[in-house]
Order: structure tokens, then C-alpha cells, then sequence
């Protein structure tokens, strides 16, 4: 034993190091909260770090309260002379931050505590007699502990002190400030900066400076958070629209610590209970990783190396995130399946999923790393994986290669923003167009993903997509591209944790059923960033995107729209179908793309011919293009998504033709801008232009339903007009109401489910 | 990815005979399923036929590894018998300590 780890060898000296010799108690009490000293250890040391971090401001004042006191009463025993040094109501609120940030050793809660005290007193000298006014008030320290609505000690303590010490920076021009900082970094002045401006923009009405705007205050904390944490400048205005000001320092603090060592029992081979056993004995400290999960296995530390015990050579668990292992829980593979994993180096998913299944099925494991892929190997023939077949495609060629798949994992290659701690480099080396080349990517490979997964699947269908980003860019936008995309729908993950999924972000606006996704962060769930989505596929064939329109979800809307132009033809109509159209696609634009083939389908319109009678192609793609081709006799619309809407258009034909006709003339030329459900009011033109619009986007059901309805109602126009408005379907009236405006955006969804049962209906 | 020729079965078999003798059937039928051999880039594939057949799909030069593999032939076409063999072979080896894991002491063969 050195000298120092001596315990029989009697420390002398009033200095830090002989303090810190006496134990890590006799420090440790003075900074954290009692009873908190004796559970610091393995498991400690992070979460005790977190805790205060995350509590900075709204501090429980009873904590520190407490803190003091304690320390108070050991400080004054057993070190008298730092008294004057004692800061604790400060000291606890850095030394977290500062000590892990700074010093990066959360091993040892000592040194991070020892150093926040030293930095403490440098603070204490440059801020001057103020901090001394205020420690030699108590005891009194309690006061500023107080927590009153949480606002920052240091703001709420000395009133107008303390706002003038906040003010001095932003006194400054910012130039000149950054200036500063960029000689010498100050890292404990900024970092104070940081707290104080979190602080202000909390209580932002009461403690602002008066002059200075919010954007000043945050682009103030901008830079300072970049310069502490060392982010990039496009990195950290990511983090801070997708968090909040507290929330930001949590997440930044956390990606500066790594996440715990986990592993992944191999049940082909061992039991969880056996391979703790076996490891212990060995020398490693471990727990069980949660209620979650039955074969994770936490390391808290470990005598060997935990990657090189024989357990491990001989495939007995594997080493793997604690967030690696949801996706595949989610997937959820049974036995004598067919799964496709499309990105599985370096092979913990797929080797989960063989598990799982117990070697039965076929795995086909892909990557498009050759490098990695050698890694696969050798994880998959350590675990004693036998059903699996290792390929070197790029993901993009399923399902030329091989399709028809049970179930389908994507891991999609990511900015790896969720996972910080592991690679620090990403702070600074990601910008914009690497975000968007990485969407880009994933979106095209979760097309072919989807193409991959059999719908018909007699226990399948279902396709997990998981990235370890926490952008919006590169989740939720690319489920919800997704989603109008192909004829999947998101499906509960099976995670009862984790945070749902955002269904709107700043300007734009997911599908509702993105709840159902989750994401998982470093700072609260002590895992890396993850986000994960479950998509179970309904159908097997691919929307066609129609000529000029956007590609929408299900074929159904697709087949009406287009079949409306056709059959309208007439000039007129359309020509003012088209200016109505051109109104109504800006109403619709709001909603989802589905209307924008809508639109299309107006523009389309125009050359239809003159026989349109068939007033449904003004007025709703959907309704109309049922109208359309069963009044025409040609099959104009057939031309675009026949087998459905020629289906339904004939069906409805001897209803609809004649009344049809006449309201589909009229109507055509003035747009309308509003409100289908009493066309018949509204000139023809106009109706049907707007109602086009409208009816498109509603499920083809309720546009059909309608529509019918009104025919009986009124022989002419109007009436056949509004019933195409409204209902695509004929004679029977559906159940669907005739509430046009409100086009929530579920109808979207509902798309699939009315186009099945307007084909019943029709048929 | 192909069958084993005559000549390569034969030497794989000789090697493999020294460790579980001569029973090479108990590898080719077994509960689960019929395993066969396959030959790919020089190594020996130990699989099942049922993903055999979704491998053929795959063409050879994107395919990496199937199944298990049992050893490879080097150069000069001697068979050499990997570590990932083991697991197949352990059960049915006939060779006192031949096939025993002494580290993890978890499969000592007698």
C-alpha cells in the first residue's frame, strides 16, 4: 500500500490534502446531504451528482439547510479554518456541475468537491466583500437556501447585490465579452454566468435588466454553454429547441459522464442468476439492470476486464447498452419467424433476437460495413448463434434481394447525438447538411424496410425503427414521412417508459400516433439517447404517387382524385376548378398530403373533357372520382388508380349521372372556398372547386356517405353536387358524418378505413 | 455458396472423425432439422437446410457467413477445424479432455 492509502500512517496538517487523507467522509459531509455520505459508492456517485445538478435552483432548501448545518457543525470542529471558505449554499450548487464538468473523475466524490470548494473561493474573491457579507451571516446561510419559487440563490440572496453582479456581463457588448473569453476562458465565471442566466430567463419578468432583450440573455448562454461543454455552435441550437433551460445543463452535464456498463445475458447458454454468480466470483460488482429487463446485468466495477473473462470468450453475455436492448424487446421476434435486421453491427440486436427466438427461424443479419460486419461474425459465433445469415448489402436493396419478412429491425445510422458521452466528437463535428444527408439516409432505408415486411404475415408485419439521435430531423420526421408513405401505422412500442414522442415541433406537425414512439435521454433515464418506433404494416401494396401529386398514404385517395379530373374534363369546370383548387390547396396545404393530390387531381382536372356531368370531379377528388367514373362512360378516370375507383364509380353511376352532370357544370365554375356540407346553395363551380379540396382530404367513407345523402335530396345540381361533396360512396349514406370542416388530421388514417368500407359499400 | 465436393468431404470428415469418430451423421440429422454443409469463399458453413435456402437468395459475393462456420481450407486444401466447432462437436466427442473448456470449466468432456 503507498503511503498515502496508509491507514496506520497519521495524516498531519490543516491543508486540503491532509483533510482529504482523513477520509472521504470528513469532506464529503460538508457537501452533500446527510445520509447521502454513507450510500455514496458505486452506485453513488453519479446519481448524488445528478441530484444536486439537477436540483441547482429550485434546490430544496431543506437539503442544504441541512447541508450547512451539518457542515457547519463539522466544519467548525474539524476545520476551523475553513470557515471562511465554506460556501455551501454555492459550493453544493457547483460542485457537481463543475467537478464533473472539469474534472471528468466521478469515481472520486472528494476531488470534484475539493475543487468546487477552491473554485468557490476564487469566486468568493473576485465577487469581493459580498459573498463574505453573506457567509459570515450565518447559519444564515439558510436563509439564501430558502427556496422560494426556486429562483437561484445567488439571484434571490442579495437582492439588488446580486442583480448587479449578474448585470456586469451583460453590461458588456457582447463582442467585447466574447473577446474575453476567447483569451482566456474563465471557465468558472462562465459557468457561473451560465447558472445566473438560467436563473434570470426562469423568473425572466421579475429579474431581467431592463434594455436587454431575451434573445440577448439566451445567445448569451449560448456561447457560454459552447465554451463550457465545448459543443458546436449548430449542435447546441438544436439541444436548446428541443429542451428546456434546465432540462439543457441536465442533458449537457450527463453527456460529459458515460452511462453505466451493462451486459446482456445470453440465455442460449447461461441463466442470468448463473452468470451473476459466476461473476461475482470473479470480482465484479453487479446488479440487476431493472424490472424491464430479465437478462440485463448492470456493472457498478469489476476487478478484471469485464470483456475478456472466460464467461465472456465462451459467449455467456454479451456487453451492451441498456438503451440497444428496447428495440429488440419492442420487435418483440417469436419463434420460427423470418427477421431482417438491416444495420446489425457490431450484432447485439441480432443476437438478442436469436435469443429470443432460441435459435429457431432465420435471422438475416445485414450491414453495409464491411468492417463491421467482421465483427458480426465473431459476436454471433461467440454467442452460439446458429439461425442467422450474415450479409453485406447496402439496406437499400431490400427487398430486391430477398423480401417477405416477418418482422424487420432498423437501426438506422444516426448523428449519434444521443450518444455524446461515448464520442465526444460529435459535439463539434455535426452541422446541418449532416443531419439532413442522415435523414435523408434513414428515410430511404426505412422505405425499403417497410418493403420488406410482409403484411400478411400470419404473426407478423411489424417493423421497429430505432435510431440512437435525439433530433427531431432524424426521428419523428422521418416516421412521419413514413407513415404518408406507405400503409404502415405505428403501433405501441410495448416500453411502458421512456418519453413519448413529439407529434409537433416548432413549425412542424407530426401524426398524432407519433405518441406512441419514445424517446429516452442520458440525463433521465441514464441511457444513451435512443428513440424507438413500432410500425406494424396493413397492407402490402405501395401507394402509387399519381401524376404531379405527392404520394399519399393509401391508394383509395389516390384512385378517386385522379379519377375525378378525368372524368371532368369539361373545360370550363375545370379551368375554375382549378382557381378553386388553387385556393382550396392552400387551405389544404395545412392538412396532410393526402390533399395534395387532391389538388393535383384539380389540376389534372383540366383537361378533363366537357362530358363531366359527373359533378364529383369539381367538387371532392374522393367523392368525385367515385361520381365520375361510374356517371362517364369512359373511363377517363380510369386511366389513374383504376381497379378501386372505377369500382366505386360504377357502383355509383345511375345515381349520381344525371344530377351529377348538371351540378358538376354549375358548380365547376365558382370555387368555394368552404364549407361542403350545403354546396347546393353555392354556385356550382364554386362548390365543387372547393369542396374538392375539402372532400379530399376527408375519408373517402364520409365524402361518399354524404354525398349520396344528398342526391335524394335535391335531383339537380345542388343536390348531386353536395353529395359528392360530401360522400364519395352512393345509395348508402355512411355512417360517416357530413362535418366537412373539420378535417382532423386522423382522417388520414381513417383514409384506409374508409376506403374499406366504401368498397363494402360499394360493392 | 455451394456443396462440399467429394474430395473436400473427405478430408473434412477425416478430420473431424478424430474428435467424435465416425458417426458424421449425427451432425447431418438431427431433431431440429436436416444441416448440411456448405462451402463458401474456402470456409465450411455447418446449417440448417431451411436457411440454406433463404441464403441461396443471396448472391456470393454479399454473403459473408451463414449458419455456423465449422473450418476452412487453407491454400493448399487441408482442412483446419475452428473454435466455432465446438459446440457441435463437444456432445458426441469420443477423445478424453480433447474438447474440455478448462477455463470455464463448463464443458469438460470425458
Amino acid at each position: 500500500m503507498g503511503r498515502k492509502l496508509d491507514p496506520t500512517k497519521e495524516k498531519r496538517g490543516p491543508g486540503r490534502k491532509a483533510r482529504k487523507q482523513k477520509g472521504a467522509e470528513t469532506e464529503l459531509v460538508r457537501f452533500l446531504p446527510a445520509g447521502a455520505v454513507q450510500t455514496a459508492g458505486k452506485k453513488g456517485p453519479q446519481s448524488l451528482f445528478n441530484a444536486p445538478r439537477g436540483k441547482k435552483r429550485p434546490a430544496p432548501g431543506s437539503d442544504e439547510e441541512e447541508e450547512e448545518e451539518d457542515s457547519e457543525e463539522d466544519g467548525m470542529v474539524n476545520h476551523g479554518d475553513l470557515w471562511g471558505s465554506e460556501d455551501d449554499a454555492d459550493t453544493v450548487d457547483d460542485y457537481g456541475a463543475d467537478s464533473n464538468s472539469e474534472d471528468e473523475e466521478e469515481g472520486e466524490a472528494l476531488l470534484p468537491i475539493e475543487r468546487a470548494a477552491r473554485k468557490q473561493k476564487a469566486r468568493e474573491a473576485a465577487a469581493g466583500i459580498q459573498w463574505s457579507e453573506e457567509e459570515t451571516e450565518d447559519e444564515e446561510e439558510e436563509k439564501e437556501v430558502t427556496p422560494e419559487s426556486g429562483p437561484p440563490k445567488v439571484e434571490e440572496a442579495d437582492g439588488g447585490l446580486q442583480i448587479n453582479v449578474d448585470e456586469e456581463p451583460f453590461v458588456l457588448p457582447p463582442a467585447g465579452e466574447m473577446e474575453q473569453d476567447a483569451q482566456a476562458p474563465d471557465l468558472q465565471r462562465v459557468h457561473k454566468r451560465i447558472q445566473d442566466i438560467v436563473g434570470i430567463l426562469r423568473d425572466f419578468g421579475a429579474q431581467r435588466e431592463e434594455g436587454r432583450s431575451r434573445s440577448e440573455y439566451l445567445n448569451r448562454l449560448k456561447k457560454d454553454l459552447a465554451i463550457y461543454y465545448s459543443y458546436g455552435d449548430f449542435l447546441l441550437g438544436k439541444l436548446m429547441d428541443l429542451f428546456p433551460l434546465s432540462e439543457l445543463v441536465e442533458f449537457l452535464e450527463a453527456n460529459e459522464v458515460p452511462r453505466p456498463v451493462t451486459l446482456r445475458t445470453n440465455t442460449l447458454k447461461t441463466r442470468r442468476r448463473d452468470l451473476a454468480q459466476a461473476l461475482i466470483n470473479r470480482g465484479v460488482n453487479l446488479d440487476p439492470l431493472g424490472k424491464w429487463s430479465k437478462t440485463g446485468l448492470v456493472v457498478y466495477d469489476s476487478s478484471v476486464p469485464i470483456g475478456a473473462t472466460p464467461e465472456y470468450l465462451a459467449g455467456h453475455y454479451m456487453l451492451q447498452g441498456a438503451s440497444s436492448m428496447l428495440p429488440v424487446m419492442a420487435l418483440a421476434p417469436q419463434e420460427h419467424e423470418r427477421i431482417l435486421d438491416m444495420c446489425c453491427a457490431p450484432g447485439g440486436k441480432t443476437s438478442y433476437m436469436a435469443q429470443l427466438m432460441k435459435n429457431t427461424g432465420v435471422i438475416l443479419a445485414n450491414d453495409a460495413n464491411a468492417e463491421r460486419l467482421k465483427s458480426v461474425v465473431g459476436n454471433l459465433h461467440r454467442l452460439g448463434v446458429t439461425n442467422t445469415i450474415i450479409s453485406h448489402y447496402d439496406g437499400r436493396q431490400f427487398p430486391k434481394v430477398v423480401g417477405g419478412f416477418d418482422r424487420v429491425l432498423l437501426d438506422a445510422p444516426c448523428s449519434g447525438t444521443g450518444v455524446i458521452s461515448k464520442d465526444p466528437a460529435v459535439k463539434t463535428n455535426k452541422d446541418e447538411k449532416d443531419i439532413l444527408r442522415c435523414a435523408h439516409l434513414q428515410k430511404e432505408l426505412l422505405l425499403s424496410a417497410i418493403d420488406s415486411v410482409n403484411a400478411t404475415s400470419k404473426t407478423g408485419g411489424y417493423l421497429v425503427y430505432c435510431t440512437c439521435s435525439i433530433t427531431v430531423e432524424e426521428n419523428e420526421w422521418v416516421v412521419d414521412y413514413a407513415l404518408k408513405k406507405r400503409n404502415v401505422r405505428l403501433v405501441p412500442t410495448g416500453l411502458d417508459f421512456g418519453q413519448e414522442g413529439f407529434t409537433r415541433f416548432r413549425e412542424r406537425r407530426f401524426h398524432p400516433s407519433l405518441r406512441s414512439t419514445r424517446r429516452f435521454y442520458p440525463h433521465t433515464h441514464n441511457m444513451d439517447g435512443f428513440f424507438i418506433a413500432k410500425f406494424k404494416k396493413f397492407s402490402n401494396s405501395i401507394p402509387q404517387s399519381q401524376t404531379g401529386n405527392s404520394e399519399t398514404a393509401t391508394p383509395t385517395n389516390v384512385d378517386l382524385p385522379q379519377v375525378i379530373p378525368k372524368s371532368e374534363n369539361s373545360s370550363q369546370p375545370a379551368k375554375k376548378a382549378k382557381g378553386a383548387a388553387k385556393t382550396k390547396q392552400q387551405l389544404q396545404k395545412q392538412q396532410h398530403p393526402k390533399k395534395a393530390s387532391f389538388q393535383k387531381l384539380n389540376g389534372i382536372s383540366k383537361g378533363a373533357d366537357s362530358e363531366l356531368s359527373t359533378v364529383p370531379s369539381v367538387t371532392k377528388t374522393q367523392a368525385s372520382s367515385s361520381f365520375q367514373d361510374s356517371s362517364q362512360p369512359a373511363g377517363k378516370a380510369e386511366g389513374i388508380r383504376e381497379p378501386k375507383v372505377t369500382g366505386k364509380l360504377k357502383q355509383r353511376s345511375p345515381k349520381l349521372q344525371s344530377s351529377k352532370k348538371v351540378a358538376f357544370l354549375r358548380q365547376n365554375a365558382p370555387p368555394k372556398g368552404t364549407d361542403t356540407q350545403t354546396p347546393a346553395v353555392l354556385s356550382p363551380s364554386k362548390t365543387q372547386a372547393t369542396l374538392k379540396p375539402k372532400d379530399h382530404h376527408q375519408p373517402l367513407g364520409r365524402a361518399k356517405g354524404v354525398e349520396k345523402q344528398q342526391l335524394p335530396e335535391q335531383p339537380f345540381e345542388k343536390a348531386a353536387f353536395q353529395k359528392q361533396n360530401d360522400t364519395p360512396k352512393g345509395p348508402q349514406p355512411p355512417t360517416v358524418s357530413p362535418i366537412r370542416s373539420s378535417r382532423p388530421p386522423p382522417a388520414k388514417r381513417k383514409k384506409s378505413q374508409s376506403r374499406g368500407n366504401s368498397q363494402l359499400l360499394l360493392s | 455458396m455451394r456443396p462440399l465436393t467429394e474430395e473436400e468431404t473427405r478430408v473434412m470428415f477425416e478430420k473431424i472423425a478424430k474428435y467424435i469418430g465416425e458417426n458424421l451423421q449425427l451432425l447431418v440429422d438431427r431433431p431440429d432439422g436436416t444441416y448440411c454443409f456448405r462451402l463458401h469463399n474456402d470456409r465450411v458453413y455447418y446449417v440448417s437446410e431451411k436457411i440454406m435456402k433463404l441464403a441461396a437468395n443471396i448472391s456470393g459475393d454479399k454473403l459473408v457467413s451463414l449458419g455456423t462456420c465449422f473450418g476452412k481450407f487453407t491454400k493448399t486444401h487441408k482442412f483446419r477445424l475452428h473454435v466455432t466447432a465446438l459446440d457441435y462437436l463437444a456432445p458426441y466427442a469420443k477423445v478424453c479432455g480433447a474438447v474440455s473448456n478448462s477455463a470455464t470449466g463448463d464443458e469438460v468432456k470425458d
